[in-house]
């Protein structure tokens, strides 16, 4: 395999450019596949159980919109598994039996999803009610466990273990301890929880701002709700783990963490950096708090903090900038996330209401950025655990540049990927744009819908 | 063993591949050539209404092969996905534009949209299996030998062509056969005679394509040539051509019902014909089965996970087709007023009076979506384990 600087820039950077840009459009998808159907199973449950028309109709409407977002979801995961032999043979031919396994698990889970997915979707007025709504409880159950396999992959790659190698190949394998491995336990509920608030926020986000335009009917107010309340529920326990997992990385990967952090040296009385950029061998413009970050790692300030001077820079991750801003702006998010969630709750308690006042536009204009917020802070999150991981694709087994492909053509095939990938995202919110611009002349021809008839009693609560 | 039936746990796996979703490509293709929108709209519609409900399921049984094979043979994974870069990678362009077309196709209201995607997902359709097939043809070939294959000669040269074909065929014919079935059940007798004359036309096609491949072979892979026409696979050729003309002669004979199980065994006989006349290769002529083998707990893990797939979904799909076939799903539409049928009621009792809706574009016709049943499809694929694992414990001491 030809090494140096020339074949680094030729393979490695456009592979894992495609890797990364690849990844990080199915990602968002994933979340809503994994999360989506639960939020359409509540509103479908107090439609079905309250007979409550307005419920009724958003569950109708997800379920086109889970349509779309599903199928595009298959493909670009179906992209991913060949990218994996595409741009990483390295990796697959030496590892594939070791990381092949959750993976293969996954297939299980997304077979049912796809099958259960179809019933649920073309079901509508064929299936009886109730037995319809049930046919969404194995793509909820499917969609967690199928998170569970491919996060149980990602987290082999940061803490591999259950394999034995000799002379660079795998000789024996215990499929359990690949399956759950030292990061398992953190990086899958993570990534579970994270899933649940980016649902939340991108399906709350077209109602808020249908709230902020003035319309405050049940409709607009329980497609805000459900999905607001779903990611804000996530959160505290999110934030929890996230804490969990810092500890963990901060112990299992010391230089990532050092990254994350800016501790270039290893030391007691680490500060906390909150912002601030890398410059010239030190944190520029950003705020440091004394002590903070050993407090946080063992909570005490005479905490020994690993630095990354313990590898040579060889071994470093790069752009420790990126890592730390990106790693600051999940947590901001994740901190303004608790906030409008109390915030919510305390209005609630007070007053069954939405939150008012003179801030009352503050709280909505929040939950329309909600969507892009939490898709940002999920994006950074990757960004931090993938980037901070480098130069390793198997953390201290394997370097990434002995993974990437030796095929010429990856600039092709990136370009081609980036190129689609832009297409899809236009041709997604334009296919959104029509739907909605269809179920706003609907709701002009005709304000009560029937659901289910003769069944269900058209009642409107206000 | 346990490699040996690893090896035809993924050849199966493939073979539900190129019988449920090889199908769905070749509706594809007769998408592509129903002519104008005007003279190709009622064919078309037909088409959508049998695979929308489906090919997503169908689709994921190639990410199964694919996580199967990295994970139980990775050296040849890794071989052949460095090797077949070019051909992978137009694949995977053509998996990514016909899920969206199939995605925004229902959405796509103005006629000249439906034209574009259509004819996205029409382009995708042929893109896809040619190039699948030219990497079937590139590995019995032998020309997959390690990491450092030649980029183009080794996809691009007349055994892998004519492989590429092959399946371009195979999936037309088998879709023509499927949706002529559909349409005897759904009584559009025009629809199915409009099908059964392509299904005439495109056995024919798939017949002299394979003939064409297996006279190629006899240069480019010998060994495999040989067992084809006189050794292991020879018993696979026959049954291949010998169900194939039953099917001809049926459809001949305007017998459309019992046609579906026996081209789906014409097409699954030259799987199979190609697996077994290739064992014990996995990448001929150097890396065997048990060369390319990883350690048995992984391997018995893969087989658990097979054995799951066997429980959970196999069921799960019989369900699927089953209420497809029985008119009960249809695409999800926004309510509307006065157009919500009885679903109070038990399930099936007015699945004859339940139209199927089909978008909301007025010009469409109030057709029942019946969408594709391919349920029988599980004891074929049953049986075609059975016979080649027997076949392969006769043979397999002798061969190695």
């Amino acid at each position: 395999m030809p090494t140096g600087l020339a074949s680094y820039a030729a393979q490695v950077v456009p592979a894992r450019a495609q890797m990364g840009s690849s990844l990080g459009f199915h990602i968002i998808l994933a979340c809503m596949g994994i999360a989506f159907p639960a939020i359409v199973m509540i509103v479908h449950y107090l439609g079905l159980r309250r007979h409550d028309d307005a419920a009724m109709v958003l569950a109708r409407r997800w379920s086109r919109v889970m349509a779309v977002l599903v199928a595009v979801g298959a493909v670009s995961g179906t992209v991913l598994s060949f990218d994996m032999g595409l741009l990483w043979p390295g990796l697959m031919g030496r590892f594939g039996s070791a990381i092949g396994i959750p993976f293969s698990f996954e297939g299980i889970f997304f077979l049912l999803e796809a099958v259960f997915t179809a019933i649920y979707l073309y079901g509508w007025d064929r299936l009886r009610p109730w037995t319809h709504f049930w046919t969404l409880a194995p793509v909820v159950v499917s969609g967690i466990l199928g998170a569970l396999s491919v996060v149980a992959a990602n987290s082999w790659m940061n803490q591999p273990s259950g394999f034995t190698l000799s002379h660079g190949r795998i000789t024996s394998v215990n499929p359990v301890a690949v399956f759950f491995n030292g990061a398992t336990y953190y990086e899958v509920p993570h990534m579970l929880l994270a899933a649940y608030m980016v649902a939340g926020g991108i399906t709350a986000t077209p109602y808020a701002v249908g709230l902020l335009r003035g319309h405050r009917d049940r409709y607009t107010r329980l497609g805000f709700l459900v999905p607001f309340v779903v990611a804000a529920v996530a959160t505290p326990f999110q934030i929890g783990v996230g804490d969990t997992a810092a500890r963990a990385i901060a112990s299992q990967q010391p230089v990532k963490f050092a990254s994350m952090e800016y501790v270039p040296r290893t030391a007691t009385h680490v500060p906390e950096w909150i912002g601030g950029v890398w410059f010239n061998g030190h944190a520029v413009a950003g705020i440091s708090l004394p002590d903070v970050d050993s407090l946080l790692v063992g909570f005490s300030p005479d905490t020994k903090v690993t630095g990354w001077d313990t590898v040579p820079p060889a071994l470093r991750p790069p752009f420790p900038t990126m890592i730390h801003l990106c790693f600051d702006f999940m947590v901001g998010i994740g901190t303004l996330m608790l906030l409008w969630g109390l915030w919510l709750a305390l209005w609630w308690w007070r007053r069954r209401d939405l939150p008012g006042g003179c801030l009352g536009k503050v709280f909505l204009g929040g939950g329309a950025l909600s969507g892009i917020a939490t898709v940002l802070a999920m994006e950074c999150g990757w960004v931090v655990t993938e980037v901070g991981r480098q130069p390793w694709v198997v953390y201290g087994v394997l370097l990434t540049s002995r993974a990437a492909t030796t095929a010429s053509g990856v600039i092709g095939t990136l370009a081609a990927t980036v190129a689609i990938y832009l297409v899809l995202t236009v041709a997604t919110f334009a296919i959104l744009w029509v739907m909605k611009r269809h179920w706003d002349a609907a709701a002009t021809r005709a304000d009560v819908p029937v659901p289910y008839s003769p069944s269900a009693k058209p009642e409107v609560r206000s | 063993m346990i490699a040996d039936t690893l090896a035809a746990v993924i050849i199966a796996v493939a073979t539900a591949y190129a019988a449920l979703a090889g199908a769905d490509f070749g509706g594809g293709i007769w998408d592509l050539l129903a002519g104008s929108a005007v003279r190709g709209e009622v064919p078309r519609r037909r088409i959508d209404q049998s695979i929308t409900p489906v090919w997503e399921s169908n689709h994921v049984w190639l990410i199964i092969a694919v996580v199967l094979l990295w994970t139980g043979f990775p050296t040849a994974f890794a071989a052949v996905f460095t090797t077949l870069f070019v051909p992978l990678s137009v694949a995977a362009l053509g998996i990514v534009l016909r899920g969206t077309g199939f995605a925004f196709r229902p959405h796509a209201r103005t006629l000249r949209w439906q034209a574009t995607t259509g004819g996205v997902f029409a382009t995708a359709s042929l893109l896809t299996p040619f190039f699948m097939g030219t990497v079937v043809g590139s590995v019995v070939s032998g020309r997959v030998r390690g990491t450092n294959g030649d980029p183009v000669t080794s996809w691009a040269n007349l055994t892998s062509l004519l492989t590429g074909g092959l399946f371009v065929a195979a999936g037309a014919y088998l879709a023509a056969v499927y949706l002529a079935v559909d349409s005897d059940r759904d009584r559009q007798p025009e629809l199915r005679r409009y099908f059964t004359r392509r299904a005439l036309v495109s056995g024919l096609v798939t017949g002299a394509m394979a003939g064409a491949t297996m006279v190629q072979l006899r240069t480019s892979a010998p060994a495999v040539f040989i067992e084809l026409t006189t050794g292991r696979g020879l018993a696979l050729v026959v049954i291949s051509v010998l169900a194939g003309l039953a099917v001809l002669v049926a459809l001949t004979l305007d017998i459309v019902r019992p046609v579906r199980p026996l081209a789906v065994l014409a097409v699954a006989a030259v799987v199979w014909g190609w697996a077994i006349s290739q064992y014990p290769y996995l990448l001929p002529p150097g890396l065997t089965i048990a060369a390319g083998a990883v350690p048995r707990a992984v391997q018995i893990t893969e087989l658990v996970v097979v054995g799951i797939i066997v429980i959970l979904v196999a069921p799960s799909f019989v369900l699927l087709f089953r209420l497809a076939q029985s008119g009960r799903l249809a695409e999800a539409e926004g309510p509307r007023p006065g157009s919500g049928p009885p679903g109070g009621g038990p399930p099936g009792s007015d699945a004859a009076a339940t139209r199927a809706s089909r978008g909301q574009a007025p010009p469409r016709g109030r057709h029942r979506g019946q969408p594709r049943s391919s349920g029988r499809l599980w004891p074929i694929a049953v049986a075609a384990v059975v016979i080649a694992v027997w076949r392969l414990r006769r043979r397999g001491t002798g061969a190695r």
